[in-house]
């Protein structure tokens, strides 16, 4: 009778040790907290800084490009620029007038993805060009990160096309098609882009934005 | 543009006001000469929206409502490939 007795009692007086351990423990990890809490150190964590970072690269993105490349990123997650290095001599870039417009005067295009590579394609067939590997990384990024948020990097690229697109491509790494970016995917997204652009066309305000096609 | 931050504005002021311009140039040449580059979005006439790389302050449109810094580009791409 004893002995069952003398185990029980070892036992609780164990569970009543990992108790006191487990409460001794939360309470330092509280002292921790708030003292953390009064006195945040400069690298803190914050996991809302992302999405603050997302959200504002989004505003900067809305307010540089053009309202079509705005509405085109926003429901399909790319941007669509018209390649200028074929331009013809004189004639504005070939986005400013209907597609059928730009797309006579542009030989080829590209997407701009986030955190991906540009792809360049040939709009009148479909067919996937090159890869162009670019990163735009901040060396001083802290927490190791060098990574712009998403829309800021669709927006260096957007900018970089536009302003100096032989610089850009001359510092990107080439690959064929399907080294990073997965064909299959690409042209799925051609397919959407043209659906979206019928869609939009049907839209009268859009409609009426857009010179008549001949 | 900044890792984590994403816009960040670096310096203000009117171009007019020698003080204020003095001040504008001091912040481009700083970003600059930490490697970033410098871009002003721009309009054509015909209204699309486009961009232009600067170099040197004196390029930067007098108009212009503001200049993004952004860090030059560099051939990437995914670690475990290269």
């Amino acid at each position: 009778m004893a002995l069952p007795l003398g185990a029980t009692a070892i036992v609780l007086a164990a569970l009543m040790g990992v108790l006191a351990v487990e409460r001794i423990r939360e309470a330092i990890l509280r002292r921790g907290g708030l003292i953390m809490r009064r006195d945040p150190a400069p690298g803190a964590y914050d996991p809302g800084r992302e999405r603050r970072a997302e959200n504002k690269a989004r505003e900067l993105l809305r307010s540089c490009v053009n309202d079509e490349e705005w509405e085109m990123y926003r429901d399909l997650g790319f941007i669509r620029v018209w390649g200028g290095l074929s331009r013809r001599p004189g004639g504005e870039r070939g986005a400013r007038g209907s597609k059928r417009e730009a797309v006579a005067q542009a030989d080829y295009a590209y997407l701009i993805y986030p955190h991906r590579p540009v792809v360049a394609y040939l709009p009148q067939t479909g067919t996937l060009l090159n890869e162009y590997c670019v990163a735009f990384p901040d060396r001083d990024a802290p927490y190791g990160s060098t990574r712009l948020p998403a829309s800021d990097d669709v927006l260096a690229k957007w900018m970089a096309l536009h302003a100096d697109e032989r610089q850009l491509i001359f510092e990107a790494n080439m690959h064929l098609p399907g080294r990073q970016v997965d064909p299959a995917m690409v042209r799925r997204d051609l397919r959407r882009l043209a659906r979206w652009e019928r869609e939009r066309l049907r839209c009268p305000r859009h409609a009426a934005a857009a010179p008549r096609a001949v | 543009m900044k890792p984590g931050h994403g816009e960040i504005v670096l310096a203000e002021g009117d171009v007019e006001v020698p003080e204020q311009e003095r001040e504008l140039i001091e912040a481009f040449r700083r970003e600059l000469d930490s490697g970033m580059w410098a871009a002003v979005p721009t309009s054509t006439s015909g209204g699309r929206r486009e961009a232009e790389l600067v170099k040197r302050f004196e390029d930067v449109p007098r108009d212009a409502e503001r200049v993004i810094f952004f860090p030059r580009a560099a051939g990437g791409a995914l670690p475990q490939e290269h």
